[in-house]
């Protein structure tokens, strides 16, 4: 198709598209006009039915922790697609990290980054864990605090070395998390079926408001998807750091592959 | 937030782009919570604004330094 029939075609699809999208905007509701009633009932419910006070966790590990556990699974692929993409293949190589090799070529990390990366790997794990442990109390969850702990592990790798990092957390660990933490969010979902007739019906003691122990399940799915969050992000992470700094492509061996073909 | 994302479209070098990426999942992220959602603002923070753009300049690494 050569220009001049393109550029008209395209005026047409855009004055097509223009008037669409036009037309879309000036039928949406004003700001903040919601007529759904669903919002307005789980506001009044969530409090007194499940003893939370953040109704968005009630919403997603409780009311629809199905749904929940369909991203957490979305989530789980993923990392199977990036752990089986970035596999070793025929005709790479592993060797060590360039900050790790004899003749180091990468330049040391400055003293300033590595004492504030090092400072700041307690307060990141304690944040995490926070945000975790109070997903039913306030902002914040599992998904959140997992987040949020994935990152302590790469400070660790940002003020020392790959080395250190994959000693600190080794993947076997890693996967570990992940796996445990989606099928324990999973077999919390059973146990409601189980102990209550629903997959996810909360089923233990909401406790008081406001209790670090409160809301049933909810913490203890906060926990688990915590956990699986945590070791996707990091299994992700070090998979990404791993290819990229310890693989290569083996060229003798190509050749030689080529040669005996 | 449209002037963060047009920077983000118009930041030719993949390199600048995860940069300027970074910055937009940060405005997002304070444009969720002064929308009042601090629970979307939170994800949208970490990952917006730290886990996508490390992985983009992992990759980029990877591309560019591939090579012996």
């Amino acid at each position: 198709m050569s220009d001049r029939v393109r550029l008209p075609v395209f005026a047409v699809a855009l004055t097509g598209l223009l008037g669409l999208v036009l037309w879309g905007f000036a039928g949406l509701p004003d700001f903040g006009d919601y007529a759904g009633p669903y919002g307005y009932i789980l506001n009044r419910v969530a409090v007194p039915e499940r003893s939370t006070t953040d109704v968005v966790t009630a919403v997603n590990f409780d009311y629809r922790g199905f749904d929940t556990l369909g991203e957490e699974f979305i989530l789980f692929a993923a990392v199977v697609g990036v752990a089986s993409i970035l596999r070793k293949l025929r005709g790479e190589r592993t060797r060590p990290p360039d900050d790790d090799a004899a003749g180091r070529r990468a330049p040391l990390t400055s003293l300033t980054v590595r004492v504030a990366g090092l400072g700041l790997v307690a307060p990141t794990i304690l944040v995490g864990i926070y945000i975790v442990g109070h997903g039913q109390l306030t902002p914040g969850g599992g998904f959140q605090g997992g987040v949020i702990l994935a990152t302590a592990l790469l400070l660790i790798y940002l003020s020392a070395d790959y080395m250190t990092m994959r000693a600190v957390g080794p993947l076997g660990v890693i996967e570990l998390a992940e796996g445990l933490g989606g099928a324990g969010f999973a077999l919390i979902g059973l146990s409601g079926l189980v102990a209550g007739g629903a997959f996810f019906q909360n089923w233990l003691g909401k406790g008081t408001v406001g209790d670090l122990m409160s809301a049933g399940t909810i913490p203890l799915s906060n926990a688990a998807v915590g956990l699986a969050v945590t070791g996707g992000f990091v299994f992700m992470l070090s998979e990404f750091l791993q290819q990229t700094l310890t693989r290569r492509r083996d060229h003798r061996r190509r050749r030689r592959a080529r040669r005996s073909r | 937030m449209a002037g963060c994302a047009t920077c983000v479209v118009l930041a030719r070098d993949p390199l600048r782009q995860a940069m300027v990426a970074s910055i937009y999942g940060l405005v997002l992220g304070i444009l969720f919570f002064v929308f009042q959602a601090p629970d979307v603002a939170l994800s949208q923070t970490a990952v917006g604004a730290v886990a996508l753009p490390l992985m983009i300049l992992l990759a980029l690494a990877k591309v560019r330094g591939g090579e012996e």
